[in-house]
């Protein structure tokens, strides 16, 4: 890789070498996925200043480099909003911590999770 | 119902599986739900529970998502074939252009690039995702591949390749990238023998992946 490749942002992958095909396969997204979709688009419509698009982008192009480079990309979007809202004061880390394991709990009672 | 219900059809954006009651169902696909999928319950709930947006207001968003298709691209891209008019106020005015045929293409600002025999575009976003959902809705999973986004800007030809797509030598090939603020759309070059088509046939001709311009339109 040369220098000015190692200088880039990592999501600033225009024109790098990379020689694999590409996975043309189309991929129903699944209700989750639209959901975050959907809440990201509500997030930074311009009508409701909680972020803006920039803000959104910047949270996913800073992601650990192992989380950008691994995980896909509604996986991403979600880390990506859990970081911009604790960074936007609407809520904290400790209340999703707190809510997941609550949602963890319910899952189980219900017998959804394993 | 249970997920298995759901696990046939779809394949298309506009066909609601879920009811709209069933949008913010705790459906799992392939399994027990991941971290992130619980993650998305987390959020959303405590977003719900601060006020900052409304389960009805999600369940709408979601369903407008659901309803913006690539046959809204391909009503434009017919319309501005049979009308050289039409085409020039879409190049020169994509938000009214597409007004005119009930479209609503509110949000970024989308561009209109023509395909001909001497030049043939197609657009990426190199850095991400950026598209034009207004009229396409949101981007199929290759196009967010870092195969798409590496390759597409410094060898077309293979991408297109790879997509069925060979073009003569003498015609360029133009890569466009989208940006936030910015997003393409390419109108492709009309197919021969097409003359005698009605609008609602041509419309059938223009995919999703000739908008991007991937491939071409399709031939009658």
């Amino acid at each position: 890789m040369s220098e000015a490749e190692t200088n880039r942002g990592q999501h600033d992958i225009g024109g790098l070498n990379v020689d694999s095909l590409i996975d043309r396969s189309e991929h129903r997204l699944s209700l989750s996925e639209r959901r975050v979709d959907a809440m990201m688009n509500l997030l930074f419509a311009p009508d409701r200043k909680i972020f803006n698009i920039d803000e959104m982008r910047r949270a996913i192009e800073t992601l650990p480099s192992d989380l950008y480079e691994n995980y896909n990309y509604y996986e991403r979007w979600t880390l990506a909003m859990e970081k911009l809202l604790i960074g936007k004061g609407i809520m904290t880390a400790d209340e999703i911590t707190a809510k997941v394991a609550d949602v963890r709990a319910r899952l189980k009672e219900a017998g959804v999770s394993a | 119902m249970s997920p298995h219900d759901h696990e046939h059809g779809d394949d298309h954006g506009h066909d609601h599986v879920y009811g709209d009651d069933d949008l913010l169902a705790e459906v799992f696909e392939g399994g027990p739900p991941d971290d992130y999928e619980i993650l998305e319950i987390a959020l959303r709930e405590l977003l719900f529970d601060k006020g900052v947006i409304t389960p009805a207001e999600l369940r709408a968003k979601i369903v407008e998502w659901d309803g913006k298709t690539p046959e809204n691209g391909a009503r434009i891209v017919a319309h501005a074939w049979v009308d050289p008019a039409y085409k020039q106020r879409l190049k020169d005015d994509f938000y009214s252009a597409a007004a005119e045929l009930d479209i609503d293409t509110a949000g970024p600002q989308l561009v209109a690039v023509e395909s001909t025999d001497d030049v043939h575009h197609v657009f990426c976003c190199t850095l991400c995702s950026c598209y034009p959902r207004a009229v396409l809705g949101i981007p199929p999973e290759w196009y967010k591949s870092k195969e798409y986004r590496s390759r597409i800007v410094v060898d077309p030809r293979s991408v297109l390749s790879e997509f069925g797509t060979t073009l003569p030598d003498h015609t360029d090939v133009r890569v466009i990238d989208n940006t936030a603020e910015s997003r393409y759309f390419v109108i492709p070059k009309r197919p021969e023998g097409t003359e005698g088509l009605s609008e609602e046939e041509l419309a059938k001709l223009v995919t999703r992946d000739s908008i991007i311009g991937v491939t071409e339109a399709l031939k009658p």
